[in-house]
């Protein structure tokens, strides 16, 4: 009797433990399985077909043709360097408008805090493809803005914005602008605000207290709305291609026209990756000194 | 009679090697090829008919085809006639009209913004082997409309039922070099590729290709993105024949873009929203479609914009009706690209769209139609379209206008590679 | 004391001038083009384009749905981007719980491959995606946007249900065990209510990331048209002014929602605030 009693305790336990010890693999599996059918792999599909050559009408085929990549950066040297060149202008301009703001409202903006932000996030709830279409409206030669101040001589009747660099690295900041906000934010408003408190005590002045107290506490929120703002900046090719002229272009567009115009599949692949390789080691460096655990918190 | 696809490959061990690999025939290859090669030209010069005769049809679907009743048509926007109803929608009184007489009822789109943009959409559902969902499509001749003929992805025209075609068709675009026996498409509209310039803006008169390079029209000059028309025009501009230049002669033609854009001259490479830059006074000269600038005179209810042909020569595009492989309603498609060479019908086309019908003989309906208008207004603006020469060309126009120029699948990439350098900079 | 306190106050003073007017400029410059848009919505354009003002006029917004192409596209973007977000905010908030609870191996290994997702720019994530398609002959279309959807919403979801997460005291799980509930009972009765704003911040967070995604959309689309895409198409020709009416109809709901949710936070205090006010008093 007493042996029949112990087994009949061990079996449930058995099965529980197994499948305590199954239970974070089952769930993961559906997600990592999506992630890696759908992300991973065609990342290796994308190399694979950097790699190949021929054409559109008689197909492609793996030669390991490295000429890709030399042929692509030797060509489209220029582009690469418009689309860092921008994408850090703009990530800039974002950080310079974004962490006053981030800063007013944690610090000042009382009771409000919340009100203020969700209004600063509204404009986000409409398609970017319209809104920056509107910038595109605005800032029309002889746009809203810039015809009364022509008219009214205050500028030169020649002056433009559109179809320059301003115009493309303003939209880039305009349009990712949250993707730097909400980062500094959430990392601003963890702050204790005692530590302020203290600093005060101790007769720092206000700008001090920014200087060596708040802003050291919010360098990790900096630093993800840094890489989660450049690293779409530089990617992207639709404000170029609405609010940016001849000679602004940046890779991304040069990537989609090697798809989707030319049907250079080899070549446009040894583009794509050569920009995800420099991406990548950008993102090593950054994991080396905060470590994702920081990405991770600040959000 | 079977149909020539390419297959795609299975997964098995040999994938790396030959992920997209097609297979190639031998006909598919002779097929192919004479498609591409400037040997096509010769083709219809009589030779290559022998030839053509010799290779069976391909995608031959009329044994089999019956009508359905319904018409699947995609084209490029504003290239038809529209009105409106009493609700505000949009309707297209030629479709109607077709409907009245066949019974066949037309779902008309306009997906259509960019031959390689919608090519691009359309080749992986082709390559699977699958339908796109339309029945007619209209694909500007080039290196798309090659790459569908190359990949036999268009289904193969019946003769017997296009009586309309080679009986009103105009000489120009029966037989062209692209298509040699107009086996698997028929001309929509041409255009041409010339200049166009606001009058308000410019006083004085433009008419050569190097007006695009004035330096008194700084910051507000446009040229194409597209690769076939900015590179042809400039070769003109320079005095090159497309059909004769080599590889040294379009890199001379992109040094020469590239020192327009380094002069600053340059505002932008546009797609088809030039014409949207030209009206806003973004730019007040640019590269532009014959057919385009009427529809925006129209829209701003002036006539500031004009259009020319430079005098050095223009480069003159046909955009061909054709059906893709799978189409579901073939028969009903041929009946409907055979409609629209009846004269009367071609021109109340050409009298909303503007651009050169196939059908010189619709210009007598035209003034008819003037001479029969209630009022002065419609009288003048359709006996202008008769006399216009962006509409019904004169044989001396057309002498100095030049089709693309034909390219290979080598030498398309290497045109593409020459003047993107410049274009996507 | 005092002179160093009025020493402070005119510093103090024009600080709180500059700063203020300098976060309301932000702002102002972030309305801009959503103030422009809507203004264009009233315009009584004759012509295709939209950028000069011709008139008043409220026909636009009486006829907003009168362009079929862009009503079938705004339900496509609508039905592709629900169905993504339910997707994936299952997947990823599975993914947040078992990084949360458990250590198992491959952790840090599924945590960079997230960030990595994050990071990677869409013109790469969406070719490579354009060339695994065209690799294997599947067409381009409405599954191949869900799935592309799917794929880079995830991450997004993990987080931020792994942030909401992080707060969460295990406690409450151990006490309802402790009470006889099985694993999956704990989760639905105890679990999934408390992490329930997280996952809802989630779904709505991936929701708006998907209805505006053009990068990524564009490559895998094909034939079919969403929202972003078929504004983009339409740049060409002029957009129509239902297009502005749409996108002001879509920041009305918006602003609905934003403060819907603010008058239902006020609304829960207040009633908690009188019931724990009732309750003392009783």
């Amino acid at each position: 009797m007493a042996v029949a009693g112990r087994i009949a305790v061990r079996r449930p336990a058995l099965a529980m433990r197994l499948g305590r010890a199954l239970a974070p693999y089952l769930l993961v599996l559906p997600g990592s399985t999506w992630l890696i059918l759908f992300f991973l792999f065609p990342l290796l599909t994308l190399a694979i077909t950097s790699l190949m050559s021929g054409d559109f009408v008689s197909g492609f085929q793996l030669t390991w043709n490295f000429g890709n990549y030399t042929y692509g950066l030797a060509l489209y040297a220029t582009q690469y360097t418009h689309s860092v060149e921008y994408g850090v202008s703009a990530t800039l301009i974002a950080f310079l408008f974004a962490y006053p703001t981030a800063y007013w409202i944690t610090f000042h903006a009382g009771p409000r805090k919340s009100a203020y932000l969700l209004v600063l996030l509204l404009p986000f709830f409409v398609s970017f493809v319209l809104r920056t279409l509107s910038w595109e409206t605005l800032m029309g030669d002889d746009g809203p803005l810039l015809g009364p101040l022509k008219s009214a001589h205050l500028i030169p009747s020649d002056f433009r914005v559109l179809a320059t660099p301003i115009a493309v690295t303003f939209g880039l900041a305009y349009t990712f602008f949250p993707y730097m906000l909400l980062p500094i934010y959430a990392s601003l408003e963890k702050i204790d605000k005692r530590l302020v408190e203290a600093a005060e005590d101790l007769y720092a002045s206000r700008f001090e207290v920014v200087r060596r107290v708040i802003f050291p506490l919010s360098i990790p929120g900096v630093f993800a709305g840094v890489l989660l703002t450049g690293i779409p900046t530089t990617a992207d090719f639709v404000n170029q291609t609405l609010l940016g002229g001849a000679g602004t272009t940046m890779i991304g567009r040069v990537i989609e026209q090697q798809f989707e115009v030319s049907a250079n599949y080899p070549l446009a692949s040894a583009l794509a990756f050569v920009f995800m390789l420099g991406l990548l080691a950008m993102l090593l460096a950054y994991q080396r000194l905060f470590g994702t655990e920081e990405l991770m918190r600040a959000r | 009679m079977t149909r020539d696809r390419d297959l795609p490959e299975s997964l098995d061990a040999a994938w790396l090697r030959g992920l997209t690999q097609t297979r190639i025939t031998r006909r598919t290859a002779l097929a192919g090829a004479g498609a591409l090669s400037l040997s096509a030209f010769l083709a219809a010069c009589g030779i290559g008919g022998t030839q053509q005769n010799a290779v069976s049809h391909q995608n031959w679907v009329w044994d089999k085809a019956t009508k359905a009743g319904t018409l699947d048509f995609a084209n490029w926007p504003l290239y038809i006639d529209t009105a409106e109803d009493s609700a505000g929608n949009t309707t297209y009184p030629s479709l109607v009209e077709f409907t009245k007489q066949t019974g066949i009822k037309v779902n008309y789109s306009e997906p259509i913004q960019d031959n390689a943009e919608f090519f691009a959409k359309i080749a992986p559902q082709l390559q699977a082997g699958s339908a796109i969902g339309y029945d007619i499509i209209v694909v500007t001749n080039g290196i798309q409309l090659t790459n569908l003929m190359a990949k036999h992805w268009l289904t193969e025209l019946d003769p017997t039922k296009l009586s309309n075609f080679f009986q009103n068709g105009s000489k120009r675009v029966l037989n062209r070099s692209f298509d040699a026996g107009n086996r698997f498409t028929i001309p929509w509209q041409s255009g041409f590729t010339g200049i166009a310039y606001n009058t308000k803006k410019i006083s004085r008169e433009i008419n050569s290709y190097n007006d695009l390079y004035d330096p008194a029209f700084k910051g507000k000059v446009g040229m194409f993105t597209n690769t076939q028309d900015t590179g042809n025009l400039t070769l003109l501009g320079m005095g090159i024949k497309p059909q004769n230049s080599k590889p040294s002669d379009w890199q001379k033609a992109a040094n020469k873009l590239k020192g327009l854009r380094d002069s600053g001259i340059l505002r932008k490479f546009y797609d088809q929203s030039y014409i949207k830059a030209l009206s806003a006074g973004d730019t007040v000269i640019s590269m532009a479609w014959s057919g385009d600038v009427y529809q925006a005179n129209l829209s701003a209810e002036n006539t500031d914009l004009k259009f020319l042909l430079p005098k050095e020569g223009g480069v003159i595009w046909t955009d061909n009706m054709c059906i893709p492989l799978g189409a579901a309603h073939p028969l009903d498609a041929i009946t409907y690209m055979n409609y629209v060479y009846d004269p009367k019908v071609a021109a109340q086309l050409a009298e909303a769209i503007n651009y050169i019908t196939p059908v010189s003989t619709a210009k007598a309906v035209v003034e008819q139609d003037a001479a029969a208008a209630p009022d002065a207004a419609t009288r003048d603006s359709l006996q202008a379209t008769a006399n216009s020469s962006a509409v019904f060309p004169s044989d001396a126009d057309l002498a100095n206008t030049s089709y693309y120029r034909e390219l290979n699948p080598t030498e398309s990439t290497q045109w593409n590679d020459i003047f993107n350098a410049v274009i996507l900079s | 004391m005092s002179a160093a306190v009025t020493a402070r106050r005119p510093r103090f003073r024009v600080g709180s001038l500059v700063l203020p007017s300098y976060a309301h400029l932000v702002i102002l410059w972030l309305f801009a083009p959503i103030i422009v848009m809507a203004i264009f919505g009233f315009n009584d354009t004759h012509g295709k384009y939209n950028f000069t003002w011709a008139g008043f006029t409220l026909k636009w917004f009486l006829h907003p749905f009168g362009i079929p192409t862009l009503v079938s596209a705004l339900t496509n973007s609508v039905v592709t981007a629900l169905s993504a977000t339910t997707i994936s905010t299952v997947l990823g908030t599975m993914l947040a719980l078992a990084s949360h609870r458990y250590d198992y191996r491959g952790r840090t290994l599924i945590d960079a491959v997230l960030v990595m997702n994050i990071a990677a720019s869409e013109v790469v994530v969406g070719s490579a995606l354009l060339t695994l398609f065209v690799t294997y002959g599947v067409g381009l279309g409405f599954v191949t946007i869900v799935l592309a959807q799917v794929m880079f919403s995830i991450p997004f979801v993990a987080i931020t249900v792994r942030a909401r997460l992080a707060g969460f005291d295990p406690a409450l799980e151990e006490a309802a065990q402790d009470l006889g509930a099985s694993p999956l009972q704990t989760f639905f009765l105890v679990t999934f209510p408390v992490i329930f704003p997280g996952v809802l911040a989630a779904f709505l967070l991936a929701l708006a990331i998907c209805l505006d995604d053009y990068v990524i959309t564009s490559f895998v689309a094909g034939n079919t048209q969403t929202f972003p895409l078929w504004v983009f198409g339409a740049t060409r020709e002029g957009v129509p002014p239902q297009v502005n009416v749409i996108g002001t109809f879509i920041f009305g709901f918006g602003v609905l929602l934003a403060v819907g949710g603010a008058t239902y936070r006020t609304w829960r205090e207040r009633k908690l605030a009188r019931e724990s006010a009732i309750a003392t008093r009783a």
